[in-house]
């Protein structure tokens, strides 16, 4: 039962972050190449706070508002930068991130976080607190989509110049997209530190920006379902099957490769072609190669 | 002296970052498609130059191999990989390219062994004295091989009928080809030629470290993607300015940054300190 209860908890994590992810990515069109760096400042700021003795909810609370508040200052770039350099942008926060840590003595360096308590509400208890926010991630989700809020960031990834002309205040949507995407993400790494109990600069490195990223992208850009699906699958398969753990970065590259070069709407998509009356796959960002 | 020597390491490994960041760039100012998967190239081609060292003795045949068979390798994966997206937004092709870049080095785990190899008996070892400073012959040879390779593709571009239709091509892709160009070959002699660059450079990384691992291209892969960024996305001359100046101050930041930030970190601060300042890049405009 242990193990079962290990792997639920581990899914709960990974839906959290891959929704996070989706907020600034999929609802909002500002594509983010290092967003394992905020759960990494989550982690961080959580397990600080808990190994110097503070009450785990607190530790919790403040790892999200910790790397919301990073996230906005990071969100800023997206002001300056579009597109392709916004993508290569968030790339450099994410090896800016584990670049500074490594240094750092105050957090454990190299070596990293050791011994971090636990949450103090047992593993079933725990597993539960991460399902329950996992899926209040999931109707919150939800709920921004069909809000005037989501119709919001729908226009400024569809075309932001037009956003813009018809009094959209693109920068306000953009700034809260990341707000609320690098919280959520805060949170994950949270739960993450006091679920492993051990964290270190490599759990946050490009490697996991990409697999929270291929959740995304195999799950479909923007749909909740989907992504609760592939976060699901992906999270909990390696921890299933050995042979896909030995081979998991090949899998998810292959993944990342095929699903953009055959359906790139992702497994939505690829539900929505059976039902005709069904919208046309959206495209996140203006303009093709030519 | 330690600013010379500091400067001087700084080129040898600005001149790889050039050989790497131009293909790519040449890549994004015909297809505008951020290339990831090109330091897989890279990577391939140290594999290959010190596979064909070790069997025949002939660092000049391996370096020849090595760029031929990259090159048709990277003409393949445009072929296979790109030209099919080519109409999707910008973001799948470079998702598309991550994933292909992340199964490329697991490949080369799988085929070659996690430990990487090593040259039996590495050419170029010797040091020589230079004005005072020791430089191993590898480095110079860096050095040197990257002006030739370079000099030689600003020659191709400026001089002769083929780098005429790829300029015209990268400029206006639909003028030219109303002027007869087959874009399509232009992409494909774009390819070839990126891709042998950025085999060339990992056979000379091979040389100067005398070591090729699986990994080897991921450093490289994301700080080309800076520099290219830094150069103004397309721009060649921009770019191969931004692959020095980021070898030196990478040389210099180890040793005046090294306890606040890791050598890999300083490109990115840099990269991010340039385009809040211009966000264009360095030599773009805004």
């Amino acid at each position: 039962m242990d193990y079962e209860i290990t792997l639920a908890t581990t899914m709960g994590i990974g839906i959290i972050a891959a929704l996070s992810l989706n907020l600034i990515t999929g609802f909002c069109g500002q594509i983010s190449l290092g967003h394992a760096a905020f759960t990494g400042i989550g982690a961080y700021c959580a397990a600080m706070m808990t190994t110097s003795g503070l009450p785990f909810a607190l530790a919790l609370f403040a790892g999200g508002v910790l790397a919301g508040a990073v996230g906005v200052v990071v969100g800023l770039t997206s002001l300056r930068v579009r597109h392709d350099f916004l993508a290569i942008t968030t790339m450099g926060v994410g090896f800016l991130f584990i670049g500074i840590v490594r240094q750092q003595d105050a957090l454990g360096g190299e070596l990293g976080i050791y011994g971090i308590p636990g949450s103090g509400l047992g593993r079933e208890g725990f597993m539960i607190l991460t399902m329950a926010l996992a899926a209040a991630v999931a109707g919150f989700s939800l709920y921004i989509k069909r809000s005037w809020m989501g119709y919001a960031f729908d226009a400024v990834a569809d075309d932001e110049d037009t956003a813009r002309m018809l009094g959209i205040d693109v920068a306000r949507y953009k700034l809260t997209a990341f707000a609320l995407g690098t919280a959520l993400a805060g949170l994950a790494g949270g739960l993450y530190a006091h679920h492993v109990r051990y964290i270190g600069p490599d759990s946050f490195g490009f490697t996991e920006s990409v697999a929270i990223l291929a959740m995304v992208v195999v799950g479909g850009i923007g749909s909740v379902p989907g992504i609760v699906l592939a976060a699901a699958v992906m999270t909990v398969l390696p921890q299933w099957l050995q042979v896909v753990a030995d081979y998991k970065l090949l899998l998810y590259g292959g993944l990342l490769f095929a699903v953009m070069r055959f359906s790139p709407g992702g497994l939505a998509a690829l539900v929505r072609v059976r039902r005709p009356a069904g919208p046309p796959p959206r495209r996140a960002a203006e303009g093709g190669a030519e | 002296m330690l600013a010379v020597e500091l400067t001087v390491q700084g080129l040898v490994q600005g001149s790889i970052y050039a050989l790497i960041a131009v293909g790519l760039t040449l890549v994004y100012g015909l297809l505008r498609i951020l290339h990831v998967a090109h330091a897989g190239l890279f990577t391939l081609g140290g594999y290959l130059g010190v596979l064909v060292t070790n069997a025949t003795g002939s660092l000049g045949l391996a370096l020849v191999v090595a760029m031929i068979a990259v090159g048709l390798l990277g003409i393949g994966i445009y072929r296979f990989c790109y030209k099919p997206i080519l109409d999707r937004p910008p973001y799948v092709a470079l998702i598309a390219s991550i994933g292909l870049f992340i199964a490329m080095e697991e490949i080369f785990r799988l085929v070659f062994g996690p430990y990487g190899i090593s040259y039996v008996d590495p050419p170029l070892s010797q040091t020589v004295g230079v004005a005072g400073l020791s430089l191993r012959q590898a480095e110079i040879a860096t050095m040197l091989g990257a002006v030739a390779l370079i000099g030689g593709l600003a020659a191709l571009a400026g001089g002769t009928r083929i780098g005429t239709a790829w300029r015209a091509s990268v400029t206006d892709p639909q003028m030219a080809q109303s002027f007869g160009i087959d874009i399509d070959r232009v992409r494909h002699l774009n390819f070839f030629i990126g891709s042998a660059l950025a085999a060339a450079a990992g056979v000379m990384v091979a040389l100067l470290n005398n070591l090729v691992e699986p990994t080897m291209g991921s450093v490289p892969s994301y700080k080309a993607l800076a520099i290219i960024v830094l150069g103004g996305l397309g721009d060649v001359r921009g770019t191969l300015i931004a692959a020095l100046a980021l070898g030196v101050i990478e040389a210099f930041g180890t040793i005046y940054l090294g306890s606040l930030l890791d050598r890999d970190a300083i490109a990115f601060a840099f990269l991010i300190l340039v385009l809040m300042l211009r966000p264009a890049g360095l030599f773009g405009k805004a």
